[in-house]
């Protein structure tokens, strides 16, 4: 994995197939024997720089870290960082880069993950900037439907939901986009469109397609897979918006009847309602072994970006 | 009718789009009070066409960059001793910088200072851009 030393990962696309398909190889091996790793990056601190609250994606790349034996530096909310006082991002990453091996970075704005790669000598990877990407959820999702359905080429992928600021599906897209023959059902209220960008994305894709619906039961049945998205509280400017819009695309057991057998469900979590807990003991929902792969493509990010076999 | 004399040396900024001559004067960032500026505008172009017409003397450089983001049909002339010397046709540019800022309230740009704002051309048809940063699509 020489090829991804010092580099940055800031979107999906800043990796080609071939280096994905290292990197996916790389996990597999990691969550078939995860102890066998957990002496790689001893002596390596790795920074978790986030100025948005976060559970699940610090958490992951903190255990990712832990479970490598590397030690973890940082921050889970802006209001304890030096960006309180007026501090640039910039100022901020190029201050942590000199304590740490690499950093993790969130950030409310869009395109802040570039601005922090800019000023790090140090690999910097995106954990998610605004409503723009979210490239190591794209990983984890990735992985997912690499082991469950064996590929990542021909297939129907449905996304629904908040498509607009949805950063997990931007990301994803852009990197399913390389793939021949990729088909995307794109679902949605019409106040929450995937943005112009995203659609420039798939026609400057490997063929892949799109169609927009905003009919979620109708579109079911061609599926293969299925990423639910959380309408999110946090990119409304207006609460009655986000009122009115949340509870448009709620996937039951109902809507899973009209899905193939072998349709998986993917969600980046957290959930709120968008998927009854009824679907849950279905075997096609997978959204929490997704979270466990996180871990694991996390880890295998690490040391493909440390340099370390 | 209005009658401007030709400069002996300098730039004329010929066919502009009618009605666009005084953002173009503006944008430019044309010092009014270091040179001679004259700026006309409807003035006729052909049978039936109409234009603006900028016309700077003794200045001998202006940002192509910019003027080809705000007017990409209008020409340049550079004048030496009343002649035409120098014709530029100008085309939208493939990178600019900090001539236009991101529209995005969620965009970077609009809390972290002094970082340029970059945009790349996605497609001259359109004459749509991309900030470099957020990849909010911007038509100019």
């Amino acid at each position: 994995m020489a090829d991804l030393l010092g580099r940055n990962l800031l979107e999906p696309g800043d990796f080609s197939a071939e280096e994905l398909a290292g990197l996916f190889d790389l996990a597999d091996v990691i969550a078939d024997a995860p102890a066998d790793f957990d002496r790689r990056a001893v002596g390596k601190i790795l920074a978790t720089l986030f100025f948005e609250p976060s559970t699940r994606t610090r958490l992951s790349f903190e255990a990712a870290m832990l479970r490598l034996g590397g030690q973890v530096i940082g921050f889970s909310e802006a209001g304890s960082s030096s960006a309180m006082k007026g501090e640039s991002i910039a100022d901020t990453v190029r201050t942590v880069a000199c304590y740490s091996d690499i950093i993790a970075m969130r950030h409310p704005k869009e395109g802040s993950a570039r601005i922090g790669a800019i000023h790090s000598n140090v690999p910097l990877i995106n954990a998610g900037d605004g409503g723009h990407h979210h490239p190591t959820q794209t990983l984890t999702d990735m992985l997912t439907i690499r082991r469950k359905m064996g590929r990542l080429d021909n297939l129907t992928i449905g996304l629904a939901g908040d498509l607009k600021f949805g950063r997990t599906v931007h990301s994803l897209i852009n990197a399913m986009k390389i793939y021949p023959n990729i088909k995307f059902v794109l679902m949605s209220p019409e106040e929450l469109k995937v943005p112009d960008f995203v659609k420039y994305d798939i026609q400057s894709g490997n063929g892949s397609t799109f169609v927009e619906t905003t009919d979620m039961q109708g579109a079911m049945k061609e599926l293969d897979i299925l990423y639910m998205t959380r309408v999110q509280r946090e990119r409304f400017f207006n609460e009655e918006d986000y009122i009115r819009l949340k509870d448009r695309y709620i996937l039951d057991n109902d809507k899973m009847s009209y899905a193939k057998e072998d349709m998986i469900v993917l969600h980046p979590l957290p959930r709120v309602n968008e998927i009854a807990v009824e679907v849950d003991s279905d075997p096609r929902a997978v959204y929490f072994e997704q979270a466990k792969n996180g871990m694991f493509v996390r880890m295998a990010l690490i040391l493909s970006l440390l340099g370390i076999e | 009718m209005v009658v401007v004399n030709s400069i002996e040396n300098g730039i004329v900024i010929d066919h502009i789009r009618v009605g666009n001559g005084l953002k173009v004067l503006e944008k430019l960032g044309i010092d009014t009070t270091k040179n001679t500026v004259a700026l006309i505008m409807n003035a006729s172009s052909g049978k039936h066409e109409r234009k603006d017409i900028i016309k700077i003397e003794n200045s001998e450089w202006i940002d192509l960059t910019a003027l080809g983001l705000l007017d990409h049909t209008a020409t340049v002339n550079i004048i030496q001793n009343h002649v035409i010397t120098k014709k530029i046709k100008l085309s939208l540019p493939e990178r600019v910088v900090d001539v236009i800022k991101c529209k995005n309230p969620r965009c970077v740009t609009s809390v972290e200072p002094s970082i340029p704002h970059i945009f790349h051309l996605v497609d001259p048809k359109t004459e749509e851009y991309r900030c470099e940063y957020c990849d909010e699509i911007i038509k100019v």
